[in-house]
């Protein structure tokens, strides 16, 4: 690998001139030749051995892309009778930037490499992210500015591809006051690639950040999303994650709380068949006094399927008033599926509230007795289960609009 | 003595050592050592071999170093392996025949070895430094068939015993320090209870670390045949000694058909000073194998001492029906450190588990729970409940819970939860406005909050530990 890879980021950075973001580039690279793709001897890559599900799935993988010609976008993609801006990725590059509908002077689109928002991780999957992104974006909202529309970004992969990694990264500033709803879609028309996505947001006083990530169309590509968010005082995160059309999807959320009073909600939904194998990773740090996280996360497993949560909780010794939640359960349907979990208290402080809980087994034949004396068959009886089971998480989505949008999504009934 | 050492000898209880010559293998750890000692207890070469062999294999091996207590590093070319109370070569038959220096130090510990203690109705195997010492109550357990005695006694009269179950649980090629222990292990208990019985009486085995400079390395193999039953009960206390010492035990135990082991641990070995000088490092391998059908295995621990503590008591059920069970207490004060908890493996059809963990960190120091649950896709209907509290004192120390689940089987269901708090200001109150001093209040509280746990204990340790809780806390309040 080691010998291609360097000739394919030559290839791509062929008129690159020496500078301060080539020799990041470079250095990064180097970083990631020596660590190499995460395998199952990282505590934090266990329960999925990235290697060798590439390995597997997809052989050696390519990581030159030619990105000269602009790509169409195709229209029937773009989702209708829904308002949104949008940042559209085709291939890993960013073919369109839309803001249309909001104030020009408050949503600030800067290309420069910005070396001081760059997100600090020990991770050979950010090394390579930074080798090969192209363009570091950053996108400011402004003090005191409310989008007026949630900002959709799609991820769009074409057929004529194989093999190959997409790196793409972004930078998201969120001044005092601001508020930004993001929702991600997947949609790929590509196979057998491996999708590397980093995000990075700041939070400043009391900003409200919004992730709704929705993997839903069936695919056989391996994705990796990592979002970091660093908060300060009174800010607010939720991420929602719904886990359901990749071949391998593994979310990473890193959550620092640096300010106080400010606070994390991550839930996410797993609903896997056919063999795929998902993870969810949290790290969630409280670096300071009065904060607050909760994690829920559910899954519902068929086929062969197999998910991963692996939650951390850390709060640190001066994190005092602390309070941490973390749930996860999981139902098997089919013998051949697996659940693995690692739900993670790592304690410093005493004046804290923090628990964690994880359940996982089979539908519980006593509810479905019940739902059958009433008139239901077994396939009703289960389809509603499994309804109520997720519905919880989604209910938990503080968004109406996009509630409802994920509901219909994943033709939940109410 | 001036007033400054009478103080710290105050401060732990059982902090002497008795002044007897040794008999110890030369300093190091090779094949001559190994040879050595496998020499002087007469042993089979079998047994010499399945030493070497496991030597061999730990030349290769890493030490871990994932866990989360970080310790310098150990030199194990600077440690003897053997060492023996000089006049043990020649075993004595009666208590009389004992070097009084050794029973007065057992008398200190209040090990109940003299005729009076006998009414307690505890057989004991006291292991000093790595010889059995003495065991009593032979003729009772002989009559049930029941062998209670050393490893090295069960080598010459049980050869085919031991050479069966020997290593069955605990392979030579498990990780490193169990596969220490195999190449070098000195002595230990032993213990057969044959189909159908029911042991009449707690046995108990109390571990001594006296020689400085002697890692112990203890193997027991405590084997209950179809429908049998025991009790099993180690305690342990050690003198002071300003070196840290080394513990690397290795315990199996295997139940057979609708056999039953219930194994207790009380462990208070020196735990270092204040500042975190000194203390054993207690790092041992205990593993239950449920082998038939219907069988049942049951830890219970206390643990309170040592200055680092690194051990998962771990249920391997392999038999249908059969079930697991784990109860531990730990308490780390001032700059100890535990990283502890257990694995539930889950082969067998019906297989049931349960754990309740409680951890209490105070002062400075660090605790972790750590387990895993593992149900294979064989293991049909099998249930787990997992429940681990940790409670803090002060804000200089941690509690940490790692827990690693995996279901692989979708009629099982396994269920976890975990909290960390500390001991409210209303429950405080309360006692204290009740006439209790703070101390004594969060005794108290401490107390109920292990209640679960010290109800699993048998009577005769439940009082101790009971004591122990409330001893390991002294100074944590205010």
């Amino acid at each position: 690998m080691e010998n291609k890879i360097k000739i394919d980021f030559d290839k791509t950075f062929k008129n690159y001139s020496s500078n301060d973001e080539l020799d990041f580039k470079k250095n990064n690279l180097e970083n990631f030749i020596k660590e190499g793709l995460p395998g199952r001897k990282l505590e934090s890559w266990k329960f999925s051995d990235l290697n060798q599900i590439i390995n597997k799935n997809i052989g050696e993988l390519n990581f030159y892309i030619d990105q000269s010609k602009e790509n169409l976008i195709d229209n029937a993609l773009i989702i209708k009778d829904f308002d949104h801006n949008k940042i559209v990725f085709i291939n890993g590059k960013v073919e369109e930037l839309d803001f249309s509908f909001e104030d020009k002077d408050k949503v600030k689109i800067l290309k420069e490499f910005d070396m001081s928002i760059k997100i600090k991780s020990k991770n050979s999957l950010l090394n390579l992210n930074n080798a090969f992104c192209k363009n570091f974006y950053k996108i400011n909202i402004s003090k005191n500015y409310t989008m007026n529309k949630p900002l959709i970004i799609y991820h769009v992969s074409t057929n004529n591809i194989s093999s190959t990694t997409l790196n793409s990264q972004l930078n998201f500033i969120l001044e005092e006051n601001s508020s930004l709803k993001i929702v991600d879609i997947y949609e790929d028309k590509s196979e057998k690639n491996f999708i590397n996505t980093f995000y990075n947001f700041i939070l400043k006083e009391n900003a409200i950040l919004k992730n709704f990530k929705i993997d839903k169309l069936q695919n056989s590509n391996i994705k990796y999303s990592y979002n970091n968010i660093d908060q300060l005082k009174n800010s607010v995160s939720e991420t929602f994650i719904l886990s359901n059309g990749s071949k391998f999807l593994k979310n990473e959320i890193n959550c620092n709380l640096n300010g106080q009073y400010s606070s994390a909600f991550i839930n996410g939904v797993f609903s896997l068949d056919a063999d795929k194998h998902h993870e969810i990773r949290t790290s969630v740090n409280h670096l300071v006094e009065n904060t607050k996280s909760y994690q829920l996360i559910k899954s519902v497993l068929d086929d062969k399927s197999k998910s991963v949560y692996q939650g951390k909780i850390y709060v640190s010794p001066n994190a005092q008033k602390t309070d941490g939640y973390q749930l996860s359960k999981c139902i098997l349907l089919d013998k051949n599926t697996e659940f693995n979990a690692k739900p993670e208290l790592e304690i410093y402080a005493d004046d804290v509230k923090c628990s964690h809980g994880s359940a996982s087994g089979s539908l519980n034949e006593n509810s479905i007795f019940y739902l059958r004396s009433r008139g239901l068959n077994y396939k009703q009886a289960k389809k509603l289960l499994i309804s109520g089971f997720f519905l919880d998480v989604i209910e938990k989505i503080t968004d109406e609009e996009i509630k409802s949008f994920i509901k219909k999504t994943m033709e939940l009934n109410q | 003595m001036d007033e400054k050492n009478l103080d710290i000898i105050k401060d732990y209880k059982y902090g002497f050592s008795t002044d007897i010559e040794n008999i110890k293998a030369p300093k190091g750890l090779n094949e001559e050592v190994i040879k050595f000692i496998s020499n002087i207890k007469k042993e089979p070469k079998w047994l010499l071999d399945w030493r070497l062999q496991a030597y061999k294999r730990l030349k290769v091996l890493k030490e871990p170093d994932w866990q989360k207590p970080k310790y310098p590093k150990i030199n194990y070319q600077d440690l003897y392996y053997y060492s023996a109370p000089k006049n043990f070569n020649e075993k004595p038959k009666k208590l009389e025949d004992l070097d009084p220096k050794l029973l007065e130090t057992y008398k200190k510990l209040g090990i109940p070895l003299d005729e009076q203690k006998r009414l307690n109705g505890i057989a004991v195997d006291a292991v000093f430094d790595s010889v059995s010492v003495a065991t009593t109550f032979k003729d009772t357990l002989t009559k049930h068939g029941i062998i209670f005695c050393s490893i090295s006694e069960a080598v010459q009269k049980h050869p085919d015993l031991v050479k069966k179950y020997l290593g069955t649980v605990i392979p030579i090629t498990d990780h490193y320090f169990a596969t220490l222990n195999s190449a070098v292990f000195t002595d230990g208990s032993f213990v057969y209870i044959p189909e159908g019985v029911r042991c009449p009486m707690e046995l108990s085995t109390y571990f001594r670390i006296n020689a400085s400079d002697t890692g112990q390395f203890e193997r027991t193999l405590i084997i209950a045949d179809k429908g049998s039953y025991v009790s099993y009960l180690e305690g342990c206390t050690a003198p002071m000694r300003d070196e840290n010492q080394l513990h690397a035990a290795n315990v199996e135990l295997i139940a057979l058909d609708d056999a039953e082991i219930k194994y207790s641990t009380v462990q208070n070995w020196y735990p270092g000073d204040k500042d975190g000088k000194g203390g054993i490092y207690n790092f041992v391998t205990k593993r239950g194998l449920c082998k038939g059908s219907n069988s049942k295995i049951s830890w219970t621990q206390v643990e309170t001492g040592s200055a680092i503590t690194w051990k998962y008591p771990s249920c391997i059920l392999k038999g249908d029906n059969s079930i697991g069970e784990f109860y531990s207490i730990a308490i780390t004060n001032n700059h100890q450190k535990a990283d502890t908890g257990t694995k539930m493996i889950h082969l067998g059809k019906n297989t049931k588990s349960k754990i309740i963990s409680k951890g209490i960190s105070a002062g400075l120091s660090d605790m972790t729970y750590r387990g895993l649950v593992d149900i294979s896709p064989n293991a049909e209907n099998s249930n787990n409940y997992t429940q681990c509290d940790s409670l803090l004192m002060g804000n200089k120390c941690g509690a940490h819970t790692i827990p690693y689940i995996k279901n692989k089987n979708s009629n099982s269901n396994i269920a976890h939860e975990a909290t960390t708090s500390k001991i409210s200001e209303d429950q405080l109150h309360y006692c204290q406005q009740r006439g209790l001093n703070p101390e004594e209040a969060v005794g108290l509280i401490v107390n109920g909050f292990c209640k679960e746990v010290l109800q699993q204990l048998p009577m005769e340790f439940a009082v101790e530990a009971q004591k122990l809780v409330g001893i390991s806390l002294e100074g944590s309040v205010g």
